[in-house]
């Protein structure tokens, strides 16, 4: 019973320093399952599904689940891609990435063979991902966050050299 | 009984037959037989309904004998949380036992409804052929068959008004299922066959619909395309409740007008649901029976707020409202306003993990509801966040509640604007809420919380309790108090031995008790076990590892505990993941 008080000063909370969760009246039988139930701001979230919660029949969930596949198939996000001096352009599902970094990797390994170059980012081989967006304007990948990204993007075009140089982005 | 003898013969037999026909309840019924002896012979010769609340609690033979003229039975089966997985798949709740007993002694059952059993295609075709005059066959949240066990059931019943299938996992192994219902069947009432994943075949569905004048309830699954219901409904103008088939489609004008018009001939419906995959555009078709609804069911819809608003502020004579909280509390507050007769409501989750954006559907629309629905009394609600203020205001607004389930997704979420545990608001709740029959509590609470419970909830039939509570005195209030509880399930709550062996006898009263990633030693169950012998205490443990059950020590920690009263003694279909101690 007394590691509960070691395992209190450990513990990690959201609150700010020097706030102090209230102390609740606990009955002696206490276990330290109780220490986690009085913890008054919740603990960081960690998204780890507990079973059976919440509470929703199978039913239900799988109903849930199917549609959320079904979503994903019908909209994938689907746009071209082009590079100067390729004869034929490509198209990517911006859905199935989960970020710029995964992208650019993707983009490497299929603009390869017309020698897109190194792995790491656009600016040392002198290439830049643009892309359009919803208003027609033609901007540089990589400097909104990356939902408002794949929302607003119609087409991407790899840009090389003498243009690209101009458009490389500060890091 | 002096003189028990003489007064009962003072009426024949079927005067006191006919007296008894007048008691509503079971119990009323129960109580009767306990008077006298002749009261006992006459009531059960006479009782034609049956309701088994725990297919355990008694053996079904014994069933069976006392009662021989049962034309209606009822039976359920795995514990309530077995919707949610908690419950081993192969716990048990077969229904074999208990059709083969009916078969041998109900040949004349009309009606049969189970719930969370595990029934088989044998069980189906012994139905099938057993029961001449079967008129009613319900399924809710069964498992085990298939639709080839439906066949027997079409090709055999020749008197079937209900075939009544909601939310069952039917394995799909006949296509051609229904074609079995021969050319002469007609006097279908009730179809409802919404949970079957595979295809339908509409045309013979249309053949048979339109073959049966007096269907009143037709629910399609979603594998029927909505310019398929335009032929469906023509054939049964008269239906009352329609649940559609998948109501999505490439925008035509003309099928929706045929859908509109074909609709609108559906002059008594009073119930709508399916809607799977419904969006805008088709949406509008079925505004001309808004008026007349008493119950819709738009949980599986994914339809936004706005949408939702239009729909709903049409429907002004809605009873019950079943939707996705996509409805938000802008939603809320439109219904709140134009669905006065509103009586029960559940808001389910669009997305239960979390993972999407965060959906505005709040503390707010409750109270909402519940102060423009003063007819409000049933409640199941999905949300993220509550307060107390909000609770104070619901039980102030809603003292006629009967059943309260409120779900704050995440647990031991406190109030959000004051951090304190939710004990205040539930407690004001049970307080106002004289008739409560059912409560399911959520979010940071304390032992306090169930002291207000305990006192009370003096109508509370059934308690469902999740990540609450500090210590043993929790579950002690409860056990202690609650003198109508028949059903209490409790999960993963800091609560021990103690209040359990304290308060053995209270559990004798109950049907069941579920306790899961509690804090009961084996030692305890064992002492509870010993103590009570009409308690079958079951022992749960999945995890195999170490020494059998037999053999572990007093304070091994059990996993999951179901605890029931039964008349039958200790089950013979147990699984090696359940002990049952004696």
């Amino acid at each position: 019973m007394e590691d509960l008080d070691n395992l209190k000063a450990t513990e990690l909370t959201l609150g700010l320093p020097g706030t102090d969760a209230p102390e609740k009246p606990s009955p002696a039988s206490t276990t330290g399952a109780n220490k986690r139930a009085n913890e008054e701001c919740c603990l960081p979230v960690a998204k780890k599904q507990v079973v059976g919660w919440p509470p929703l029949r199978s039913y239900r969930m799988n109903s849930i689940r199917i549609r959320k596949m079904e979503a994903e198939d019908n909209t994938g996000i689907y746009v071209k891609v082009g590079m100067d001096g390729a004869p034929y352009l490509r198209k990517v599902d911006l859905g199935v990435y989960t970020g710029y970094k995964e992208l650019t990797e993707a983009l490497n390994d299929m603009f390869k063979c017309f020698s897109l170059g190194g792995a790491e980012g656009h600016e040392e081989s002198g290439y830049a991902i643009t892309y359009e967006d919803k208003d027609g304007d033609w901007m540089l990948v990589g400097d909104v966050p990356w939902e408002m990204f794949i929302s607003s993007c119609k087409r991407m075009r790899i840009m090389k050299g003498s243009e690209a140089r101009g458009l490389s982005s500060s890091t | 009984m002096v003189g028990g003898f003489r007064w009962a013969a003072m009426f024949p037999d079927e005067v006191w037959e006919h007296v008894f026909s007048f008691l509503p309840a079971d119990a009323d019924r129960n109580a009767a037989a306990l008077v006298c002896r002749a009261w006992y012979r006459i009531e059960r010769r006479s009782r034609w309904r049956v309701f088994v609340g725990n297919c355990y609690a008694v053996e079904p033979a014994a069933a069976v004998r006392r009662f021989p003229e049962v034309r209606a039975a009822a039976i359920k089966g795995k514990p309530h949380f077995a919707d949610f997985n908690l419950v081993p798949s192969d716990w048990g709740g077969g229904a074999e036992a208990w059709v083969e007993a009916m078969a041998e002694g109900w040949p004349h059952l009309e009606e049969l409804r189970l719930k969370r059993m595990v029934v088989s295609d044998d069980c189906l075709e012994l139905i099938a052929r057993c029961f001449k005059n079967f008129k009613v066959l319900s399924l809710v949240s069964c498992e085990g068959f298939s639709t080839a066990g439906l066949a027997a059931i079409a090709a055999n019943c020749r008197n079937l008004r209900e075939l009544d299938l909601h939310e069952n996992e039917v394995e799909d192994n006949c296509l051609h299922w229904m074609s079995h219902f021969p050319e002469s069947f007609a006097s279908l009432v009730t179809l409802n066959i919404a949970c079957l994943e595979g295809e339908v075949n509409v045309s013979v569905l249309e053949r048979l619909i339109g073959r049966c004048p007096n269907l009143k309830t037709l629910r399609l699954n979603h594998s029927v395309p909505l310019e398929r219901l335009v032929g469906l409904l023509h054939r049964v103008p008269q239906l009352v409740d329609l649940g559609t088939g998948k109501f999505a489609a490439q925008h035509h004008p003309e099928l929706f007008s045929k859908l509109e018009s074909a609709i609108a001939g559906c002059k008594n419906l009073k119930s709508l649901s399916g809607f799977w995959e419904a969006g805008p555009t088709y949406l509008p078709a079925i505004y001309s029976v808004c008026e007349g609804l008493t119950s819709l069911n738009l949980s599986y819809a994914t339809l936004q707020g706005p949408e939702l608003i239009k729909l709903i502020s049409r429907c002004k004579n809605l009873q019950r409202l079943w939707v996705m909280d996509l409805i938000e509390d802008d939603g809320l507050i439109a219904v709140a306003a134009s669905c006065k007769l509103l009586q029960e409501l559940r808001v389910f989750p669009s997305d239960p993990y979390g993972a999407a954006q965060p959906i505005s559907l709040t503390e707010h629309g409750l109270v909402a509801i519940s102060a423009g629905c003063p007819m409000l009394h049933s409640v199941l609600y999905f949300c993220r966040q509550m307060t107390n203020a909000a609770l104070l205001t619901v039980a102030k607004n809603c003292p006629n509640f009967t059943c309260f389930r409120l779900c704050i997704m995440e647990p031991h979420t406190p109030d959000y604007i004051t951090r304190q545990p939710l004990d205040a608001g539930f407690s004001a709740i049970v307080e106002s809420c004289k008739h409560l029959r059912r409560l399911s509590l959520s979010g940071l609470l304390t032992d306090l919380v169930f002291k207000s419970i305990g006192a009370s909830a003096n109508c509370l039939e059934m308690l469902s309790v999740a990540f609450a509570g500090d210590g043993d005195a929790g579950l002690h209030y409860i056990l202690s108090g609650c003198k109508n509880l028949r059903k209490l399930e409790i999960r993963d709550c800091p609560f021990g031995d103690k209040p359990l062996l304290d308060n053995a006898a209270k559990l004798e009263t109950m049907r069941s008790l579920w306790m899961s990633s509690c804090s009961v030693t084996l030692g305890a169950c064992r002492q509870l076990a010993r103590k009570m012998p009409l308690l079958n205490v079951e022992v749960i443990n999945e995890r195999k590892r170490g020494l059998p059950l037999e053999l572990q020590p007093d304070n091994c920690p059990v996993e999951k505990l179901y605890i029931y009263r039964t008349v039958a003694g200790p089950r013979s279909d147990t699984p090696s993941c359940v002990w049952i101690l004696r």
